[in-house]
């Protein structure tokens, strides 16, 4: 572990004491038999040990390594925000073909491509996993550990995500773009009729971004469950915490569904399997089973975080704890396990059962009911507390209006005989977009403002977050409540042009100027960003003076994220302290990485845990899993032999080191 | 389970090298106490540095990859009855699959909990010979089982590209088959550490954990040979 010369700790420590107190780690390692534990303030001997053993190594390899949680979200946030903005430019791009009648800035075939892209990179490549990388970062600092569950893992999975996400970008920068709707229908997406390598890089990026959202839920769900500091029961957990938790349980039993379509559907393609082949005794309606028994649960876990961030802003800008707090708890919970009896309602088009579909209609009505719970309760909190207006309360202001009109159109389409008339037309795209802009971007944004000063320690621009909110609320509206009325005069969704005779032409023109104004506002928040990431104001450790340990420590956080871990006894541990209770753990070592395991429940403290160390063997799994998947594309040998090196790369990262196995020794106690 | 709590209690294994290595260790590593309040401070100190069970991250991280598995043999089971309902030839003109192999790995699977399980509590007790034996014993059965499953696919009497139900079929198996090959793999690697690598506690929790694992495949066997040799005979 090389120490980059001339720098300055995360904690601020000049550098030499922090070589001092590797020296000093190096002496009790090597067998004094004596460990520095932490639980000493800021500047104590544990606190640069500890600052020592958790920072990554400087450098390109560092930087491989690294399974650090914070960089990690970071890296998920910022990749994903990236690719929101390639998507939003493809979707500017349809905007401008289609703002006038027999229009040519694209043809038909590329049109295809740009929809599909659109919709592919917004849902699987910018909406889950932001709101997963939002939480990887923000989980631990808000449950109060220091890294989460399987660090390396975590890392796996972002790996995983980029390459796929680059891999579905590149075939569309080489003409492979996929180009069969972003939930790609057989037969269209099948060996009939999806001719060429297209449909095959869909198939590879749904079976990597979804082995990524797994990993990630399963490790965000452990942290939540195991790895809470003491006293932190279930009743005292934060709301952002439970909706993370909500969201990794359904990621948890949806997501195999679409990637067992996806593996299915590229059988059919790589081996002749004949599972959607009706001549062959398949059936094509069993992929939109097996698709919306996960797509219909995908749009739930990307908005319950989002309840999850206006759960969390709300009572920081009202200053008094949420209203309602359990049933808030409770409504997510419930929106979580409804949220599965809802598939079929993106089917009700085909020739199922109609007995069937009313089911799924009621099914449909019935989950307007938690989310109601949840916005009479922050009214509730919003009424009854003293109001700070700033900019990330203005977000979640917004977010109101317009989930609520989103609301209002699910409930519409939610009834057999309302979908059957603009079913594949824009107004399914308006309500689409209402739900999942309204419910997800703009807390996003809200969450982005909030927590911005916990990720960078600067705070961003007060005045251009206003602009960029009022421009982004007016041009989301300019352009998508327009298509409402395009959808009612029948203007079916994925056409690439349309005849002056039909008379759309002005409201999709109107629709186009929205799609600027919404481009220029998001251009402002990318100006803001890099401006206050180099001379924004300091922020200081908790500059809303909010209540969640997020904001007990610095910020940025250290790499040890707190210099002891707290111990809580209230839900806003930083608002309310019980006098009489312990306010920090002590004796872990502060040498290793070392962490804390609590009960389920009570969060009593239970086992110690080591960490594993930073390596680059996840970063070598996903990458070989990458080969593996395009190897079997090509021929199917590849599907077997292609598993021979992510199996030495998993062993590789499994194998114990002698130099971990001695740490352990000297810390370790039977139970 | 039983685990011993006091550091003076370990029971005496014999004389062979590893048991010396193993006391020693014991001797080395005093048994934990609770979490004690000082001061201002809950001090963690003398806690257990590793737990077996649900005491252990791991098994939680293990959980949650078995309910996704777990998930993706529901959703496949639903699968095949769903494709069948839509298909008059159900099986096809080859039959259904032999029974004997599928059947004879059955077995198997049902007596590969014994090693299984002697050596989870080996674990559990810290006892590095039981640990040994158990393991080999148990890598011996996951060999045959691998041998039989490779019998199994001869014995299908369909192509996975011949129908709808070849594809079915094909793909149920595989997928089992998959598992059991990655926690075969799994249980190659946690025997050889636990002969030849660096040990320390932690490793036990690896054996118990690997054999939590094989739980599941054994349990998944069921249905799934359920479904691939009956599903076409009612």
């Amino acid at each position: 572990m090389s120490a980059d010369a001339g720098s300055v700790s995360a904690a601020g420590v000049p550098l030499e004491r922090s070589q001092r107190a590797r020296r000093k780690r190096a002496d009790a390692v090597a067998g004094s038999g004596e460990v520095l534990r932490d639980g000493a303030g800021w500047g104590s001997r544990a606190a640069l040990a500890l600052d020592h053993t958790w920072r990554d190594e400087s450098g390109f390899i560092g930087w491989l390594r690294t399974n650090d949680h914070k960089r990690i979200g970071k890296r998920f946030v910022v990749t994903a925000f990236l690719f929101f903005c390639a998507a939003g430019i493809l979707a500017a791009v349809m905007r401008m073909q289609l703002a006038s009648p027999d229009n040519h800035v694209v043809g038909p075939d590329f049109y295809d491509q740009l929809f599909t892209m659109h919709g592919t990179t917004m849902m699987f490549i910018f909406a889950v996993p932001i709101m997963q990388g939002m939480g990887v970062y923000l989980v631990p600092l808000m449950v109060g550990t220091r890294n989460t569950a399987f660090p390396r893992m975590t890392a796996c999975a972002y790996w995983l995500y980029l390459l796929g996400a680059l891999s579905l970008w590149f075939g569309f920068a080489i003409n492979t773009g996929a180009d069969a709707g972003w939930f790609a229908y057989v037969p269209l997406a099948g060996p009939q009729y999806g001719i060429g390598k297209r449909a095959d890089v869909w198939n590879n990026l749904i079976n990597l971004t979804e082995a990524m959202g797994l990993m990630v839920a399963v490790d965000i769900a452990t942290v939540i469950l195991k790895m809470r500091a003491p006293g932190m029961s279930l009743r005292r957990m934060p709301l952002f915490v439970w909706a993370s938790l909500v969201a990794s349980m359904m990621i948890i039993f949806a997501m195999p569904s679409v990637m067992l379509a996806a593996n299915l559907a590229q059988f059919d393609r790589t081996f002749s399997t004949h599972f959607f082949n009706p001549a062959e005794g398949g059936d094509v309606l069993i992929w939109q089973h097996l698709f919306w028994f996960f797509g219909h649960p995908e749009v739930y876990f990307i908005f319950i975080p989002a309840l999850g961030f206006v759960s969390t802003i709300i009572p920081t800008f009202a200053r008094r704890p949420m209203f309602g707090h359990s049933a808030v708890v409770l409504s997510l919970i419930a929106t979580g396990f409804l949220a599965f009896g809802l598939w079929v309602h993106h089917m009700f088009a085909t020739n199922l059962p109609e007995l069937g579909k009313s089911f799924f209609t009621a099914m449909s009505f019935m989950i307007a009911i938690p989310t109601a719970a949840q916005i009479f309760c922050w009214i509730a909190t919003l009424w009854t507390g003293r109001i700070s207006l700033r900019v990330p309360l203005l977000f979640v202001l917004g977010f109101f209006a317009i989930l609520v009109l989103g609301g209002l159109t699910g409930i519409m389409v939610g009834a057999v005989p309302f979908d059957l008339q603009v079913h594949d037309s824009y107004f399914v795209v308006a309500h689409l977009h209402y739900v999942l802009i309204g419910g997800a971007v703009f807390p996003l944004f809200g969450a982005f403002f909030y927590w911005f000063p916990k990720f960078t320690g600067r705070m961003l621009d007060e005045r251009l977050g206003r602009w960029q909110f009022w421009l982004f609320f007016v041009g989301f509206n300019v352009a998508f409540f327009p298509m409402h009325m395009l959808g009612l005069q029948g203007m079916p969704r994925r056409i690439y042009t349309y005849g002056a005779e039909t008379g759309w032409g002005t409201l999709n023109l109107i629709a186009t100027i929205g799609a600027v104004v919404i481009a220029a506002s998001v251009l402002l928040f990318v100006v803001n960003f890099v401006r206050s990431l180099a001379k924004g104001a300091l922020a200081g450790d908790n500059p809303w003076g909010a209540g969640t340990l997020e904001w007990a420590t610095h910020s940025p956080p250290p790499a040890f994220n707190f210099v002891a871990l707290p111990v809580v006894a209230s839900r806003e541990p930083l608002w309310v302290r019980e006098a009489d209770e312990p306010t920090h753990v002590s004796g872990l070592s502060a040498q290793t990485r070392e962490g804390l395991v609590t009960t389920v429940l009570d969060a009593l403290p239970d086992v110690r845990y080591s960490y594993p160390s930073p390596t680059v063997w996840p970063f070598i799994a996903a990458v070989t899993v990458v080969i593996w998947l395009f190897w079997s594309n090509i021929t199917p040998s590849g599907m077997y032999y292609g598993l021979i090196p992510p199996a030495i790369a998993f062993v590789a990262w499994y194998w114990p080191s002698r130099k971990e196995t001695a740490e352990e020794l000297l810390l370790q106690r039977r139970p | 389970m039983n685990t011993s709590r006091s550091p003076t209690a370990a029971p005496a294994d014999g004389d062979a090298p590893e048991d010396k290595a193993m006391r020693r260790r014991r001797q080395s590593t005093p048994a934990s106490i609770p979490a004690v309040r000082r001061g201002d401070a809950l001090d963690v100190a003398n806690l257990p540095s590793y737990g077996f069970g649900t005491r252990s991250l791991m098994w939680w991280g293990t959980a949650g990859m078995s309910a996704i598995e777990g998930m993706g043999f529901a959703l496949m089971i639903v699968a095949y009855f769903y494709l069948k309902s839509r298909s008059h030839l159900w099986p096809n003109e080859g039959g259904p699959p032999d029974l004997l192999w599928g059947t004879v790995n059955l077995g198997l699977a049902c007596l590969s909990a014994i090693p299984n399980v002697l050596a989870d509590k080996a674990a559990n007790d810290h006892d590095l010979r039981k640990v040994r034996i158990w393991l080999v014993v148990f890598v011996i059965f996951g060999l045959a089982l691998l041998g039989v499953r490779w019998l199994e696919f001869t014995a299908l009497n369909v192509r996975w590209d011949a129908s709808a139900y070849g594809s079915a079929v094909w793909v149920l198996l595989g997928l089992h088959t998959f598992n059991l090959v990655t926690n075969y793999a799994d249980s190659l690697v946690v025997a050889a550490v636990v002969f030849k690598g660096p040990l320390d506690g932690k490793r036990f929790v690896d054996v118990a954990e690997n054999a939590g694992y094989w739980w599941f495949i054994v349990l998944t066997w069921i249905p799934v040979y359920a479904v691939v040799y009956w599903g076409p005979r009612v």
